[in-house]
């Protein structure tokens, strides 16, 4: 673990990120209590400009709603649905990726023709085709991303299990009995788990960005504050009030870019550690 | 590995597009099955679905609907005549717009293709002249520059950048038009024309492409670094070639067949991102129709671009095929 951290340590890009992903979180976490009243309510007149008001650093938006606490309630939402799309996401392509890189044959081309299919189709019209159809939930919003982000999860795992399945432990694991459950859960896919993790870092960022596109387009939760409907909102105001395209537009570049910062310091990290392992 | 004359060569590359062609046709029955297992799957009456929840769905012109489509008919014989419909060109009705959505996207169409297609070029031309550079100049300050820019771009929400240069390019500093397709009102033709659309092409078409920009950047320069400490490339330093004819013929050549790879992989995502763009600027393709019929729950005229910008994605990935084989020197040494 040590050598883990001195090695990501190494990357000062990563710990830059790291450093803008805590002070999100802090955001996400601290949202309730810094600004308990609902984000949606009406606080002061509506364009109130940022820098002029204490207590509203931020200023207002058209509907006279504090955007920094919108801001600090978005953190929740985007690093929510980043976290749990990407978690389903994996949920569906790591046994996908793992059964048809541990039988080979009609398995696997059964399943990576499936998987293809998903990867060809344009991902994000598919998730506005599901949105528009089931209603905009957050479950849902969730659901949708998950189902056009995880072929790329699949095809890793799958090229990941391909190396490893002929090699000596799995054979003897293979030799002692064990089903094959077992050696795909405790032998194969622990050793497989290095470039899924990054690739999960990754795919945390994208969600991010394609929740904040949804809600962009009207396509998100209408309950919950989220910055790709608040700049979908100021959109018409772009010409007279364009701070409030400009500032959740902000925070939505650098959470991605931490998280994209913090995917090639575990890049760096991990990937030595699995060169030397395999040698 | 001699596979003896360009007729062979012909032969093989035909093969390989046929090939992918049939691959194409399935992908796209698979994805019309897709969209009418979706109409069912939605919550409610399909009828309803398919009038879309407008008002004016009233019982009566429910009921023919039901027997228009055959909504009371069991689902196989649905999905066949949904298919047959669908394989003509038949993409159902859209009773918000009182047009067939076949039409409605046919006039949007020429448009988003513009868009996407100058979109991809762009991508790709500066995405891989910046990645070359940056390999070539690898360490030095140009190197951290365009890598950071790369990294800046790739995080930066589509939409987003959209407005922002909207508002920079055209509301401030009133260079380029940040709406529309041309002139309204200016009865432009010929070259006047051309020229006119091509100004209001720049902003979005450039504003898509840069998300893909960063990507190809990133690949391009990888790919090169990875290529210039193969054993080829070291034999050919050996023979005493200049190093730009190395650079150009022997690494950017193999260097490019990932990014190519990649390039069809995103095709989708730029047709995708089309919504984003031409929601924007008003830019009036089939993604800003997406868009409206989004507020509207015109699902037929959703459903229907979605089918057709999957069939434009395969279109994309199948230029992308033919342009590796174009590229690939081990189909070259054969000739």
């Amino acid at each position: 673990m040590t050598g883990f951290w001195s090695r990501f340590r190494q990357n000062r890009g990563a710990v830059i990120g790291l450093v803008i992903l805590a002070l999100v979180i802090l955001c996400a976490v601290s949202a309730p209590f810094l600004f308990p009243q609902s984000p949606w309510s009406m606080v002061q007149r509506p364009f109130l400009p940022p820098f002029e008001m204490e207590g509203l650093p931020l200023g207002t938006d058209a509907l006279g709603r504090d955007v920094l606490s919108g801001l600090f309630h978005g953190a929740r939402v985007s690093l929510l649905v980043g976290l749990v799309s990407t978690v389903v996401a994996l949920a569906i392509g790591i046994p996908i990726g793992a059964l048809a890189g541990y039988y080979g044959g009609m398995v696997d081309d059964a399943l990576m023709r499936f998987t293809e299919f998903f990867q060809t189709i344009p991902s994000f019209a598919l998730a506005i085709v599901l949105l528009a159809i089931f209603q905009p939930t957050l479950g849902y919003v969730i659901l949708a991303i998950a189902i056009v982000s995880w072929p790329p999860v699949a095809r890793l795992v799958r090229g990941e299990v391909l190396s490893l399945r002929n090699r000596e432990f799995v054979e003897a694991a293979t030799l002692s009995g064990q089903s094959n459950l077992r050696i795909i859960l405790r032998q194969v896919l622990p050793n497989a788990l290095p470039p899924i993790i990054v690739l999960a870092s990754l795919m945390v960022a994208t969600a991010i960005l394609l929740e904040s596109s949804l809600s962009f387009l009207g396509l998100g939760d209408p309950n919950v504050m989220s910055w790709g409907y608040m700049i979908g909102a100021a959109r018409t105001v772009l010409r007279t009030a364009w701070w409030l395209s400009f500032i959740p537009g902000i925070a939505i570049l650098l959470t991605v870019l931490a998280l994209n910062l913090i995917g090639e310091g575990l890049n760096d990290a991990l990937n030595p550690r699995l060169r030397r392992r395999t040698t | 590995m001699s596979l003896g004359g360009n007729e062979t060569r012909g032969a093989i590359v035909l093969g390989f597009i046929a090939a992918r062609l049939v691959k194409a046709v399935f992908i796209l029955l698979a994805i019309l099955v897709l969209n009418f297992v979706l109409i069912h799957a939605a919550p409610g009456d399909p009828a309803a679905v398919m009038a879309g929840e407008a008002g004016a769905a009233d019982e009566k012109f429910l009921q023919d609907l039901r027997e228009r489509f055959g909504l009371d008919q069991p689902f196989a014989v649905q999905l066949w005549t949904y298919m047959k419909g669908a394989i003509q060109l038949d993409l159902g009705y859209s009773y918000r717009q009182q047009m067939p959505v076949a039409e409605l996207i046919w006039d949007r169409l020429p448009a988003t293709l513009l868009l996407t297609s100058t979109a991809f070029v762009i991508s790709i031309v500066f995405g891989v002249l910046a990645g070359v550079l940056a390999a070539q100049a690898q360490g030095t300050w140009w190197d951290t520059l365009i890598s950071s820019l790369a990294l800046l771009f790739y995080a930066t929400p589509l939409f987003w950048v959209a407005l922002m240069a909207s508002l920079l390019f055209s509301v401030v500093l009133g260079w380029l038009p940040g709406f529309g397709y041309q002139t309204i009102g200016a009865n432009y033709t010929g070259i006047e024309r051309m020229l006119d659309i091509g100004k209001h092409l720049i902003l979005p078409a450039t504003t898509l492409g840069l998300f893909f920009t960063a990507i190809y950047m990133r690949m391009t320069r990888a790919s090169m670094l990875e290529v210039s400490r193969l054993d080829f490339v070291k034999t050919a330093r050996a023979k005493g070639l200049r190093n730009s004819v190395i650079q150009r013929r022997h690494v950017l050549r193999n260097a490019l067949l990932p990014v190519i790879t990649l390039a069809g992989l995103q095709a989708g995502q730029i047709v995708g991102g089309a919504v984003l763009t031409e929601t924007v600027f008003a830019w009036p393709g089939i993604g800003r129709l997406m868009f409206e019929a989004i507020s509207q729950r015109d699902y037929n005229v959703i459903l229907g671009v979605f089918f057709i910008s999957a069939a434009m994605v395969l279109l994309f990935n199948l230029i992308t095929d033919i342009l590796y084989g174009i590229v690939d020197p081990r189909i070259r040494l054969t000739k």
